[in-house]
């Protein structure tokens, strides 16, 4: 069904639709309406779901740990300051290996208070053991929802999907809200093998001495690894059922492009425009999309960027120090490639700084009329 | 318990994703910690189950005996999972319990 | 791709305007994007709203610079926000006042075309909001539906019924009433 829905319902519609039988959250601003309208959905006998108020963020990440260590399809949402009170929880969900789905609104960290988007908040829990996935439009947001369970119980990891604030958590567009008897077909009800079952008890989480916690860290670092594979698989499966695919990459007008510019979420989608425009004066550019920012697509982005002449990198992130994480991690991936092209990272959005297509053709300008990287990272747009 | 099955493994192939205990209390059998056997003398034991009450494990069931008219269950020390730490001697209001050495 | 600027106050209705008026263009089977201008939101304070339409999907995320259009809820606001800022050249304005689009000589000086609709009065006629603070934002949409023929009255209507929380009926009739009479004003 065609709706005109805000990328926050769209969280709540791909939960509902999902089946997830228990939700514990704890609202704040900009995620608030995922939490409003579930717990409406639960309350009037839409949802058969528990919905579990919680005291804190913290709280919801441990209610939902609880859930799902049953064997129950467990849904969160959070932001910001809420998804960094989660942190030490976060690792505890990977560790015991809990299919748990969560969306994030990426929204900046205070102080100064801030509301507006920048993605600081989901790139501080990147080494949580958490898949993350970066949504670009708010049917990708309800897609990927659904598609993350699938992923998520295949691989006994868990699952953010993130998407911007405001710039896609408030705006309304038009999705297509799948019918829910095509949904059970792509997603089955849970099964999982170990859970909390008072027929067959076992303690979890229990002190594992060095003998063994190796092992179950290289075995997260496996399900990882196989989740690259099995994105790009459940995506096509999705695409057969629903008409929409999704892998952990998107390239637009990439097949000649020479100069390659990169980025994530609202930015990537905002870069079609401008490279539809540059493209129209000649220009060979192209977009890569980085959807899935864990597992990183390394290899995928050593295969796509082979041969290109420069590429670019857009962060609406800082890690202070240094410079923006896709930026990091896209040079990592190439590093031992030979003949490398250069690559240029730039900063820009912080904060919900709104980055239009002006600023991204600067981006361009930078990049072809610059050799080789002056700097080691640029920010765009700083009032000097 | 019928599906209740004890897991074990060799390496990150076979192991589970997670860490999990062996299996439940019912395989993980903890008695072998214990180097004081509590050993209950019943002619001298009024059955007012203190011990029962008091034991951290908890490591004493009770079981149906015929005692008297009114008594009609004893404590019994399950000694698959009992440590030896001695508070139901300490704590038996009429001394009935006696700690004797773990030795063959 | 159209771009309509929303101006009113917070408590206005605004943005259910620009959500009401998504709903219609979703039904005609077209592209639709809306967003308000997120800050500190108050009632009576200035805020906005912007929307995108198009035959294609929108990609382009970043906020509304260059309107075609600028529509404004509350006549008050003229003035106190240059609402006309960024408009495109020949693009228009429909504003919620008593007055003539004559008497908006600065803004037609610019080239701009002028609309008004009493929206306030259609509003308290229906029994929208109290007469201190109607809800004029059902009676200004089917003004723009009928001055800028972007949408078709029933998609208007269908927008209305299911974004209006309460007096569907009146709303309804209230974006009619309000879109007969821009159709008589437009046709002379």
């Amino acid at each position: 069904m065609r709706s005109v829905i805000m990328g926050n319902h769209a969280l709540s519609y791909g939960a509902k639709l999902s089946r997830a039988q228990v939700i514990a959250a704890y609202p704040i601003t900009p995620q608030t309406e995922v939490v409003e309208l579930l717990s409406q959905l639960c309350a009037n006998g839409d949802m058969k779901a528990k919905f579990i108020k919680v005291e804190s963020e913290h709280s919801a990440m441990a209610a939902s740990m609880g859930a799902s260590a049953t064997g129950a399809r467990a849904f969160t949402a959070t932001s910001s300051q809420g998804l960094a009170l989660m942190h030490e929880v976060l690792h505890w969900a990977a560790g015991a290996r809990l299919p748990i789905v969560m969306g994030n609104i990426n929204r900046a960290f205070g102080p100064p208070w801030s509301i507006w988007t920048e993605q600081n908040d989901s790139i501080a829990q990147r080494d949580t053991g958490w898949l993350q996935i970066y949504a670009s439009s708010n049917q990708e947001v309800l897609d990927s929802i659904i598609q993350s369970y699938k992923v998520a119980e295949k691989i006994s990891l868990p699952i953010m999907v993130i998407l911007d604030a405001f710039v896609l958590s408030h705006t309304y567009e038009v999705v297509d809200i799948p019918e829910q008897s095509i949904v059970d077909k792509y997603l089955p009800p849970l099964e999982m093998e170990y859970k909390l079952d008072w027929k067959n008890p076992h303690a979890f989480g229990g002190l594992t001495k060095p003998d063994w916690y190796y092992e179950l860290r290289y075995q997260i670092e496996e399900a990882q690894e196989q989740a690259k594979k099995l994105i790009v698989d459940t995506g096509k499966e999705f695409k057969e059922m629903f008409g929409r695919e999704y892998g952990l990459v998107e390239e637009y007008k990439m097949d000649d492009a020479e100069i390659v510019l990169i980025s994530s979420s609202t930015i990537a989608s905002t870069l079609h425009v401008v490279i539809d425009e540059l493209r129209e004066q000649g220009k060979k550019v192209g977009l890569l999309r980085i959807r899935v920012f864990r597992p990183f697509p390394s290899e995928e982005l050593r295969k796509i960027l082979k041969g290109r002449k420069k590429v670019a990198v857009i962060d609406r992130n800082i890690s202070f120090g240094h410079e923006g994480a896709f930026f990091t991690e896209t040079k990592a991936a190439l590093f031992n490639e030979k003949d490398h092209p250069p690559i240029f990272g730039f900063i820009a959005g912080l904060g919900g700084r709104d980055v239009t297509p002006d600023v991204l053709k600067d981006i361009f300008n930078i990049v072809e009329t610059t050799e080789w990287p002056e700097k080691d990272i640029y920010w765009i747009g700083v009032k000097l | 318990m019928a599906d209740e099955k004890e897991i074990k493994w060799t390496g990150v192939k076979d192991m589970p994703p997670m860490a999990v205990s062996l299996g439940s209390m019912r395989v993980n059998k903890t008695g072998n910690w214990r180097n004081l056997r509590p050993v209950i003398d019943y002619e001298k034991c009024i059955y007012c189950f203190i011990c029962w009450k008091f034991c951290p494990e908890p490591s004493i069931d009770i079981e149906a005996a015929q005692i008297s008219e009114r008594v009609d269950k004893k404590p019994v020390i399950n000694l698959n999972y009992c440590k030896g730490c001695g508070i139901c001697a300490e704590e038996c209001p009429v001394k009935c319990i006696e700690m004797v050495k773990e030795e063959i | 791709m159209i771009e309509i600027r929303f101006h009113g106050r917070g408590g206005q209705g605004t943005v259910v305007a620009s959500k009401a008026l998504a709903e219609a263009i979703a039904l005609e089977d077209r592209y639709v994007q809306t967003f308000p201008e997120y800050g500190v939101e108050r009632r009576g304070a200035p805020v906005m709203a912007y929307t995108r339409i198009d035959n294609k999907p929108i990609y382009i995320r970043s906020k509304v610079y260059t309107p075609n259009y600028v529509i404004v809820m509350d006549p008050t606001l003229i003035g106190a926000v240059d609402v006309a800022v960024g408009l495109k050249s020949g693009g228009s304005i429909i504003i919620n006042t008593e007055k003539r689009p004559e008497d908006y000589k600065n803004f037609i000086d610019k080239g701009y075309k002028v609309y008004t609709i009493d929206a306030t009065s259609i509003a308290i006629k229906h029994r929208l909001g109290s007469k201190a603070s109607p809800i004029v934002n059902t009676a200004m949409l089917g003004a723009v539906a009928a001055y800028t023929g972007l949408v078709g009255l029933n998609a208007v209507v269908e927008g209305v019924r299911k974004l209006s929380p309460v007096k569907k009926d009146e709303n309804v009739m209230a974006a009619k009433e309000a879109y007969k009479i821009a159709e008589e004003v437009k046709n002379g």
